[in-house]
């Protein structure tokens, strides 16, 4: 199972690096939607709850578009007949995409966060670390987990991109919820961020049950 | 046609449900501060148990329908959410009227069940685009039932996490549905909830039934046109 997850992780980082098609159509979409932020909220800079609001909504909505890619080489180029017919469990596909989506996530916010930072924050962004990578890396993996299953589960769809952001927002819920909550104070500039083990237990409970839920109901998906 | 003690059902159902009205008119008191307007409680309240209970269930049924194979398990899941769903825009509108009767406002964000239940709601309204786009019946329910497994699992979570998101800043002191109701109130309360469990469980027989008659007609019908 893990060398065939493996193998399809490094076919999907390959095209990756070689179309350039995901990551960097994310990237840029968190810059516009910050320049987007800027007008419509009408503030220079931002702190505290909006800036965290901020700053997540524009993760998730990214998210999103990766999300609607995660099957879109398989799809278009009719590679998911292969991979079904291969003697592999789902689980190893299910594996792979989901740390697909995960590296995917790392590397938009290794530009997304410094640039938000930059454009729009008012306090210093290095005092939230390292606070704010705990926060980013519990994210991703509950991002990862429901990403892979709702793209998934949309992949043989007829509308897939109109179904991908209707399921995966309302089941982000949560973890906007503890993510925002968690980042809030520390980008507050408070010394003493509070409440921040409650949220974090939030988003690691978060990412215990929906990582188990995607592993146990994956298998049922794209089998033919 | 009906399956066996749907007659006996709906009329127990329909005895109850009237009970159940009897009591919230007669029987249970003028609440102390809001008066009369208090009384949506024992509508708006057994709903929003039963559509939950109604989504959790959904999801349970979806686990039969996969560990099994059994198709008929999924278009009880199926029903089980479309009731749910239904009740549930019975729980916001009835809700909202309660808001704008009692606060002053027909949405309040600091009322966590009400607000988990917008979730969830919102969540299971993307059940149909989801069901109806794929075709192919086996894969149709193989892939519901894949969503109403994690959407039922999602439902504890939200509530939990929206709860944590509110009492951030506003610590509940008193729930409103909790089991501090005095007698003849909780009385009236229960028999609400059996009333509403009654009618949900009547509604999905019918529901079912007519669904599972307009599956025979499809394929009488294509036999028909076949021959």
């Amino acid at each position: 199972m893990i060398p065939a997850a493996r193998a399809i992780l490094r076919k999907d980082l390959t095209i990756e690096f070689r179309t350039k098609e995901a990551v960097p159509a994310m990237t840029l979409f968190t810059v516009t939607v910050y320049v987007l932020f800027h007008f419509g909220l009408d503030r220079d800079s931002l702190d505290g709850e909006l800036a965290s609001g901020v700053l997540w909504v524009t993760l998730l909505l990214a998210a999103v578009i990766g999300v609607t890619r995660l099957f879109a080489a398989e799809r278009e180029q009719g590679g998911i007949d292969a991979l079904l017919l291969a003697p592999v469990d789902r689980t190893a596909l299910f594996l792979a995409k989901a740390t697909a989506l995960f590296l995917y996530l790392l590397a938009l916010e290794l530009v997304a966060v410094p640039t938000f930072g930059l454009l729009l924050l008012g306090p210093d962004l290095l005092s939230a670390f390292p606070e704010l990578l705990v926060i980013l890396l519990l994210a991703d993996i509950g991002l990862a987990a429901v990403g892979a299953l709702v793209s998934a589960l949309a992949a043989e769809t007829r509308a897939r991109e109109l179904i991908v952001p209707l399921l995966l927002l309302p089941l982000l819920v949560p973890l906007l919820i503890g993510a925002a909550s968690a980042t809030e104070p520390l980008l507050r500039g408070a010394q003493t961020p509070e409440d921040l083990g409650r949220f974090l237990a939030l988003l690691a409970g978060y990412d215990a049950v929906f990582v188990l839920v995607s592993l146990a109901v994956f298998d049922f998906l794209l089998e033919d | 046609m009906y399956s066996k003690g749907f007659r006996p059902l709906a009329a127990v159902t329909i005895v109850t449900t009237a009970v159940a009205f009897a009591l919230v008119f007669f029987y249970a008191p003028l609440d102390a501060d809001q008066g009369f307007v208090q009384k949506i409680f024992y509508v708006h309240v057994p709903m929003a148990i039963v559509a939950l209970c109604g989504f959790v269930a959904g999801g349970i049924m979806a686990i039969r329908h996969l560990r099994s194979g059994d198709r008929s398990w999924d278009m009880r899941s199926y029903v089980t959410i479309h009731m749910s769903i239904i009740l549930g825009t019975g729980v916001l509108i009835t809700g909202a009227i309660w808001a704008k009767a009692a606060w002053g406002h027909w949405w309040v964000w600091d009322e966590p069940v009400l607000v988990s239940f917008l979730v969830v709601f919102l969540l299971y309204c993307v059940y149909y685009p989801l069901r109806f786009s794929i075709e192919d019946p086996e894969r149709q329910a193989r892939y519901s039932s894949v969503f109403a497994i994690a959407a039922g699992a999602f439902v504890p979570i939200n509530f939990v996490a929206v709860r944590l998101a509110e009492s951030f800043t506003h610590p509940r002191v008193l729930s409103q549905t909790g089991g501090s109701l005095p007698g003849d109130m909780r009385l009236t309360f229960l028999v609400c909830i059996l009333a509403m469990t009654l009618l949900f469980v009547t509604l999905w027989k019918l529901e079912l039934t007519s669904k599972r008659a307009s599956m025979q007609l499809k394929k009488l019908r294509a036999r028909l046109e076949a021959a």
